[in-house]
């Protein structure tokens, strides 16, 4: 048992060594589809987090009366809180009104001046309540609307822009689903094409698959030699997309990370550099296993 | 100990290779098959070790019909026959003493059998010098001859040769045909496929003679006689 496990290892190791400019040629292309697929992923990654950031964009925001006493608005508040479609509400008091108006508006000296005049403060206080997912809005937006909250709510941004968040809405849903669709294809035309170059390499043995079957090959005597280079060409495949998508990473992650400050592509690497080698290799090693074992299963049959 | 028993074997209806070849071989028999080109002569070796099915009829190896075999116990009876062919079927990637030892591996011949019976069937060859070249840098009889040691170095109780000499030259001819007779003096039986009329006259050995897949001659001594 453990002979013949020593003889398919060390022939599959022997063949790769020996079948050298093929076994380059499938690492090569095999490699080109791993890169394929972890830049699909990361592609991926970036593109739900931009989608993230423009979700979170998304707020509601509720005025209130001038005479709205502030205990009621804070009943509100915890009451928005207890709903399963709010993820977080902030309370801006008059005051805290006021004190932004005022920073954002610092070089406007007549808007100041004629702040000041008032004597009043003319801001209503607010909450801004960002939900869970951007389209359920509506939802809360209805649960304001309710009678009891009408004398004391003077404005609800919502019905404002309505038309505003539901395109956005739609251009993340889309983009989501299309972006997951292209994804899917590229994925698929990458594994195509690293399955058939392991299909022609087998197919160039398909004479030698025969001679060992007629000189009394089990059939797993025969196959164990491909699938230890599948494995082989996994694991080299592997080691090389790394060695292109780490290089990569550092030379473009810099550079979105300054339209898009939110999103750190080589914080999210180093944070998961283990689990995508593991994924990767791990890619490799079923895709150089499983064509193998697809490819060689015809000639067997002598 | 090999009885072919009404074989049959149709490809299309325009190509018939055998219609009911009916005959047997005794141990430690040297059987010339003859024929021209097309009379069925591979097809009735490949039936043999089982590379293809008849249409019709029943082969018995040591009184099993292989024919009745799963596919998983194809193994055990190749590694019973040894088997030569016109075009060598080396592995291209192995030497000659890798190709010779592969026969051995694959029935699970341990190690120290391996080292010790491969160099001497490379030396009952010739080819002891030769052992760590690669098939593309040998000759076409040399090919040959580390085929032959491929499946003689199992010890099978016969060995099958298709057309061996068909691309040698007549030297190397001679070389195989007499190395095919010291291992039936050995106690091999021996199955020879051919159309080289010199060699089947030289031999003097039973002649079964095929015409369009059916048996017309089975005569021991036999000559090469085709109409």
């Amino acid at each position: 048992m453990f002979t013949t496990l020593g003889r398919i290892i060390k022939s599959g190791l022997l063949n790769f060594w020996r079948n050298g400019w093929l076994s380059t040629a499938t690492v090569l292309i095999m490699t080109v589809a791993l890169i394929t697929w972890t830049s699909i992923f990361l592609l991926n990654v970036v593109l739900t987090s931009v989608l993230d950031v423009l979700a979170e964009k998304v707020d509601v925001s509720v005025y209130f009366n001038l005479d709205t006493k502030e205990p009621d608005i804070l009943t509100l508040k915890s009451k928005l809180e207890n709903l399963k479609e709010v993820a977080n509400v902030e309370y801006v008091s008059t005051d805290q009104a006021l004190e932004i108006f005022k920073n954002r508006h610092a070089n406007d000296d007549v808007l100041l001046k004629s702040i000041k005049e008032l004597n009043i403060n003319p801001l209503e206080a607010s909450l801004n309540i960002l939900a869970k997912d951007s389209t359920q809005y509506a939802t809360i937006a209805s649960f304001l609307n309710q009678d009891q909250f009408k004398n004391i709510i003077s404005k609800i941004n919502y019905t404002e822009n309505k038309v505003v968040i539901d395109r956005l809405n739609n251009i993340i849903r889309v983009l989501r689903e299309s972006g997951f669709v292209a994804g899917l294809i590229l994925a698929f035309i990458a594994f195509l094409v690293a399955f058939n170059t392991v299909r022609l390499a087998i197919y160039s043995s398909r004479e030698e698959i025969t001679v060992m079957k007629l000189v009394g090959a089990s059939n797993w005597f025969v196959r164990g030699p491909f699938i230890v280079e599948g494995v082989l060409h996994g694991i080299i495949a592997s080691a090389f997309s790394f060695m292109v998508i780490i290089p990569g990473i550092g030379f473009l992650g810099p550079k979105l990370l300054n339209f898009l400050p939110e999103i750190n592509l080589m914080n999210y690497i180093g944070n998961n550099f283990w689990s995508l080698l593991l994924f990767q290799t791990l890619g490799g090693i079923i895709l150089g296993v499983f064509s193998s074992w697809v490819a060689i299963r015809k000639y067997l049959k002598v | 100990m090999i009885r072919f028993e009404n074989i049959s074997k149709i490809y299309n209806s325009h190509s018939v290779a055998l219609k009911s070849v009916t005959f047997e071989v005794k141990p430690n028999e040297f059987v010339s098959v003859v024929g021209r080109s097309g009379a069925g002569k591979s097809t009735l070796l490949k039936l043999l070790i089982a590379e293809e099915k008849p249409t019709g009829g029943k082969i018995f190896f040591n009184k099993q019909n292989i024919l009745q075999m799963q596919l998983n116990q194809m193994p055990f009876l190749r590694r019973q026959i040894g088997a030569v062919f016109q075009d060598f079927k080396l592995l291209p990637n192995k030497t000659a003493y890798e190709n010779v030892a592969f026969a051995m591996e694959v029935a699970g011949k341990s190690e120290r059998e391996i080292k010790n019976d491969v160099p001497k069937v490379l030396d009952l060859v010739g080819l002891k010098d030769k052992a760590n070249n690669f098939p593309r840098e040998l000759s076409g009889g040399e090919k040959q001859r580390v085929a032959i040691a491929r499946a003689l170095v199992h010890r099978p109780s016969v060995i099958v040769a298709d057309e061996p000499t068909g691309n040698l030259d007549p030297i190397n001819t001679w070389d195989i045909i007499r190395l095919l007779i010291k291992i039936n003096e050995l106690g091999t039986t021996v199955i020879l496929a051919t159309h080289d009329k010199e060699i089947i006259n030289t031999l003097e050995r039973r002649v079964v003679s095929l015409e369009n897949g059916t048996v017309v001659r089975d005569e021991n001594p036999g000559r090469y006689i085709l109409s």
